[in-house]
This record gives structure tokens, sequence and C-alpha cells, in this order.
């Protein structure tokens, strides 16, 4: 995303210099951060957690936590700014191990279980620490900012509708606009 | 322009924020030497971003409380815990940096409650020592300075306005028209919302882009009317006045003959540096100023300086505000714009028949942030995570707004700013202790707001309203009371100037000052009171009394 050639005009108009919305764009949008190395979680707890982070926000019809990166941001909040959910994260994911060998003796990992096994794994764990870790990183790794990781083609944005600019204008919505028609 | 410590500079403020930078600026400009000790540091517009984690989850322009903790009780009677109980602006510009610029006038009925409402046992109410006729010049002239949107007369509500607002009201969000249409069905007046928020471009800035991040952040436009924006860099120009942020106030310097010389604070490097000067003025917020008041005790004010009253910390009034959300058939997108552009003063007023002391204000705004909107923004009966979970985001995001009720806080000396005797901030200063529980009738005013909020939506056609309503205090971002301003030096800590009552040349100008909450928005009065303040201290200073 860039400002527009139209954005630019309205900043010549007076509503900003050109070079302070150029400015201002740039410094709002911190480049948006990919890649796939990981640097706290083990390559085998991250295809868990991603396997779970697909439960809460799920990859249908359109992109889920999966395609935002949430595993990425996940790893990454880990490894900085979160450091405290270590422990959550590494016995939360220990005892859901231990409840899926209890719960299907057969299976090899968490990636591999079937969705409804999933599912029902995550509803057996709803209401402890380590749940509530993983949601809140989930919707923060799918519609938080890019720069930490996760919103990856701002694909958060997109599915609840939000444009990603600087500069609008009115009518913003439905009703606002009812008057202007 | 910079100013050695030891140089006796004419006044040094502490606190950089909506008082401070308006004190700054009247005093360099009226010929004064001026040093002004922020304890957070100096951003520039290029430092902000839209960084939702930073700035709304982490609250990353407010006190840290890692760094400074704040420790909360209910009462007296319960240990304080580790809990952020307050929020302040920490940076220069302090809260109007990152407010939402809500920017209304109190009313004239707001100044004299108690004496139109009588006595209410328990509590401290009382009658402001001045009148809205005394503020009003000083309202104008914060809202020519700073640039506030607004339409005067719009409000039936408003008290007397010597003119109109310097730039037109902002354009209406769907939440705005929808709000309106409610309300109107009900025979009420809502009107634009009056914003410290440039609607055109006004004194060199830019006019706002609407790009939507105002609570919480900071903006990269310089279109919100923060003290950044506008009389600091005014101030400034007029090269007698020195900001000098990372300067974390911890004492209040006071000689023999019983008047102030200085402050002592804490540099960038932890060192300790007394500024002198010739009077002092703290701009520290609600919290912040008695805790470095109480700081600076002397031999003489065993208690806290300036506190022969008793009254300095207690009767802290909260931000007493609750949302309903509701959801609508159509796209509302009403993550565009500005927080709020509609606001209703219908039910401001008290009235005996209600049974309790109190009245409302609302307005019509912006619910959530996208991944705030996640964690807490849906209705109660969607499921937490999982396909429908999903579903639900991309169906209620765009077509939810809420209403705020704004309603007050009665002053009470039990609900109070104390040091805390156990808890030290990473400089070894001693916590800011708060207690603070709510009256009854604080509650039950807020409970009949919040059916007022309802039926408007309601009769604005919402498919679905929801919301919670805290009875138990939670955090607060208008902190006032501390220091409440009277004309009895044994019942109040300053006088109608926020001159403190015992030492001459000592000003407390900031929500401290307020003797009743009205109906919270707080900013434009703390702002009229520093324009009203600064003038008695130049004139003061001016007639060699400082």
């Amino acid at each position: 995303m860039s400002i527009s050639r139209r954005d630019l005009a309205l900043g010549l108009m007076g509503l900003a210099s050109a070079e302070e919305l150029a400015a201002a764009w740039q410094h709002a949008h911190d480049a948006a951060a990919g890649g796939t190395k990981l640097e706290y979680l083990s390559a085998a707890d991250a295809s868990e957690i991603e396997a779970l982070v697909s439960q809460i926000i799920p990859s249908d019809d359109t992109p889920g936590a999966k395609e935002a990166g949430a595993v990425y941001f996940i790893d990454r909040a880990l490894a900085s700014w979160d450091r405290g959910q270590r422990e959550v994260y590494r016995a939360g994911l220990a005892d859901l191990q231990q409840r899926r060998r209890a719960a299907f003796p057969l299976s090899a990992s968490i990636a591999g279980l079937a969705s409804e096994q999933a599912v029902a794994l995550l509803q057996g764990i709803e209401t402890t620490p380590f749940f509530e870790a993983l949601r809140t990183h989930t919707i923060l790794g799918f519609s938080g900012p890019p720069s930490y990781g996760g919103n990856r083609g701002k694909v958060g944005w997109t599915h609840i509708g939000v444009e990603d600019k600087m500069i609008f204008e009115p009518p913003f919505g439905y009703y606002d606009a009812e008057g202007t028609r | 322009m910079k100013y050695r410590p030891s140089e006796v500079v004419d006044f040094v403020v502490v606190g950089a924020g909506a008082a401070g930078g308006v004190v700054a600026k009247e005093l360099s400009a009226a010929g004064f030497r001026v040093v002004v000790l922020e304890q957070g540091p100096y951003l520039r517009e290029k430092d902000f971003t839209h960084d939702e984690i930073h700035y709304v989850r982490h609250q990353g322009l407010t006190n840290d409380q890692k760094q400074q903790p704040v420790t909360f009780r209910r009462s007296e009677n319960e240990p304080a815990v580790n809990f952020k109980a307050i929020a302040y602006g920490r940076q220069v510009g302090g809260g109007t940096v990152h407010f939402a610029a809500n920017y209304w006038r109190f009313h004239e009925s707001d100044f004299v409650e108690r004496s139109s409402w009588g006595a209410i046992p328990g509590t401290a109410f009382a009658d402001w020592p001045l009148r809205y006729a005394d503020l009003e010049p000083h309202y104008a002239k914060a809202e020519r300075d700073m640039g506030v949107s607004g339409l005067a007369g719009a409000n039936p509500f408003d008290s007397p306005r010597s003119g109109p607002y310097p730039l037109p009201p902002m354009p209406v969000k769907s939440s705005g028209v929808l709000f309106d249409r409610g309300a109107r069905k009900l025979g009420l007046h809502p009107y634009p919302a009056p914003v410290a928020i440039l609607s055109q471009p006004y004194h060199g800035r830019g006019a706002c882009t609407h790009c939507g991040y105002c609570q919480w952040f900071g903006c990269e436009m310089r279109a919100k009317s923060s003290t950044l924006a506008t009389v600091i860099p005014m101030a400034e120009k007029t090269g007698r006045c020195e900001v000098r942020p990372n300067s974390y106030a911890r004492r209040i310097q006071m000689a023999r003959d019983g008047r102030v010389t200085g402050v002592v604070y804490f540099d960038a490097r932890r060192r300790e540096v007394l500024q002198r000067a010739k009077a002092v003025v703290v701009c520290a917020n609600g919290v912040e100023t008695p805790r470095l008041l109480l700081m600076s005790k002397t031999n003489r004010f065993p208690h806290g300086l300036a506190n022969s009253s008793g009254m300095l910390g207690k009767c802290l009034m909260w931000d007493n505000s609750a949302g309903v959300q509701c959801v609508f058939e159509h796209p509302l997108n009403d993550y565009k714009g500005i927080r709020a552009t509609r606001v209703l003063q219908d039910y401001y007023d008290c009235d005996p028949k209600r049974g309790f002391y109190g009245g409302g204000a609302m307005d019509a705004r912006f619910g959530s942030f996208p991944a705030s909107f996640g964690l807490g923004g849906l209705p109660p009966d969607v499921p937490r995570w999982g396909a429908e979970f999903k579903k639900a985001l991309a169906w209620y995001f765009p077509r939810t707004m809420m209403i705020v009720g704004h309603s007050p806080s009665l002053p009470m000396e039990r609900n109070n700013v104390t040091l805390d005797p156990a808890v030290k901030d990473a400089w070894g200063l001693p916590a800011a202790r708060i207690t603070f529980d709510y009256h009854a009738d604080d509650v039950k005013c807020a409970k009949w707001l919040w059916q007022k909020q309802i039926e408007i939506l309601e009769a604005a056609g919402a498919k679905k309203v929801w919301g919670k309503l805290n009875e138990k205090p939670g955090m607060s971002v208008h902190l006032m009371g501390t220091c409440r301003m009277g004309h009895d030096a044994r019942t109040s800590v300053v006088n109608a100037f926020s001159q403190s009552h015992d030492v001459k040349n000592l000003f407390l100008v900031d929500g401290s000052n307020f003797v009743t909450s009205a109906r919270q928005q707080p900013t434009a009065t703390i702002q009229a009171l520093a324009y009203r303040a600064s003038g008695y201290m130049i004139e003061a200073a001016r007639r060699g009394e400082l």
C-alpha cells in the first residue's frame, strides 16, 4: 500500500503538505515482518501451535490465523516482548499433549489430529491460562500490527473490512452516506 | 533555550501536559524565564505509529506500571495491591497526546451544585470558589490556542459562550448519525461533538485526515490539538522556555522563609539535579501532584508540603464512564474518522426526582481497534473462537458502535492518594497508593444513565445491544480533586487561582484542583484553569509578590 495520487492531491489542497503525508505514512506503518525463521519455538512446537491457532481462527473460504502467520507472531512475542508467557506455553503444551495421548492414543501429534479431535482437545482447556494466552496471541497475530510478524498480507484487516489508509473521506459508512444520497 | 539548573529562573513548571503546556506558554510569552520538567520523553510526530499493541494494549503513552507501580485498595481496611488503577500521559504533551480529544466546557450548574442540591452526608461535596463566568474567557482562549472544532449554539444545554468555536465541527460518522436518529426520536438534543482536533488547517497545522487512530495514539499529522502540537512550540518560540524531558521531579525545595526555591529531579541518568526558580508550578496531574507534595514534606509541613488543611491527596474523583455496544444492519465503518462525533447533554443537570445526586452526558463513538475488538468487542452470545467466531468478527466489526455514558464521582476524603509505605518505584521513590471506591450515588447514576444509553440505541434501530456495567472501579484516566480549590484554607489546598494557601510562590494547576467532577471530560476545564492561574501568576510576579 502506498500513498495514492489522489491522497497526494488532497495533501496539496492544504489538508497537510504532501511531504508531511508521505512521512506520516512511512512512520505510521513500520515495515511488515515476514519470513518463516523461528526465534524461540522449536519447529515441532511451532507445528503444534499452528494446528491450535488454526482452530481458533480457521482457514475456510478466506485466510485464517495460519495464513496470517499467527505462529510467527507468537514465536516472536515469546522471543521478545512477551517472554513472560513462555512458561504458560511450555506447561500448557505439555499438558495438552498428555490430554491428546489420553484421548487419542493412536495419534502422534496435535497437528496430525482430525479437525474435530483438535476442537475437542481445545474445548477441554478453554478455561486455562494457556488457552487464554493462545487465544489472545492468535487474535493479535491475526488482526494486530503486521510489524509484529502476524497479519501477513493484512489478511486480518481485510477479513473485517479495514482498509489500511492514512486518509479517509466522508461518508465513511452506510448511515452517514444516507444523508448524502 | 537552555538554562543551567543553578540559574534561578522565574518559574519551574513540573509536567508538560494539558496544564503545564499552557502555563509554560503563557508565562514565557509574558517575558518570564521558564523551565518545564517533564518525566517522560520528548516524542515527535515522526515517533508515532499505528501500532495497536504498543499504544492500546500496552498503553505506551502512559505511565509504565513496571517502572512506576501504582498500588490500589478500595478502602483503608484492605491491603493495597499492585494494580494500574490510574493512567496518565507520560511525555511532553502529557495526556493531550493520546486523549480522544473530547473538549467539553463545564456548565454554570457544575460550579454551584452544592448550593443547588444541598449537602450529601459522608462527602466533601462543595461549590467551586469560582463561577462559569470567571472561566468563560479562559475556555475561549484555550479553544483558540488549541484549535477546537465544534458548533456553537447546537447544544441547548450549553452555558453562554462569548463566541463561536474557532473551527467548524468534524464530519459526522455513522455512529453519530444513528445516535442522532435515536435521540431525536426520543425528543432529545444531540449535537456535534466539540473536539480538540482540526477540521480545517489552522495556525500552520493541517486538518485531520480521518485515519481513525486518535485515542491512545499520538497524532502523526499534528491535527490533534495536543499541547505538544500547540502551546509548547509557542512557548519554545519565545526563546525563554526550556522543556526538559526525562526529568522526574522528586522533591520541591523549600527555604527557611517558607517559600519554595526550586525542584529536585532525577535527570535521564538518574542523577539528582536542583533547578532553582523564584516560583514553582506543579502541573503533574491529580495523582502525581499530590504525590510530589507528599514526598516534599518538611518540618513545617510534616504531612506534605502545603498541606496545613490536611486535604492534600484527598477527594480523588474517578473517571466514571460506561460503554454500551450495539450492532446495526449495515456497515458503519466507524474505525474511520475521530472517536466521537455526537454528544448529548439532556440529562446533564441533577434532578431530585431521580432520588440520587448526579446527571450524565454521553457520546456516540467507535468501539475498539481491530485486534482489541477480536479480544473483547463481540457480544457475549458469540463463540469466543472457531469458525463462528471468525464469521462474527467480519460481520460485527464494521457494524458495531458504542455510546459511552459519563457521570460524576462524588468527592470523599476516604478516596485519596497516599505514599505506599512498602512499594517503591524504579527510582526508589514511594509508589502512589490509591484508595478509591464509588459513592452509592455514583453507581446509581451510572446505572440510570446506562438505561438511557440503551433506550437511545434501541430507538435508533440497533439489532443487538450489549455491554457490562462495572460496579467496581477499573482504571481511571481522569484524575481529579486531590488539591481542591476553595476560599477557606482550612478545607482546601489552593485558592481560586490555583495558588497554594500555605506557600505563596507555589502553584498547583491541573485536574487536582477540581472541586466536583462535573460529567467528566476534564481537559477543557484543566486548561481554562491553567490560563486563569497563569494570568494571576503574571500579575503577581510583576508586582514582585512571587
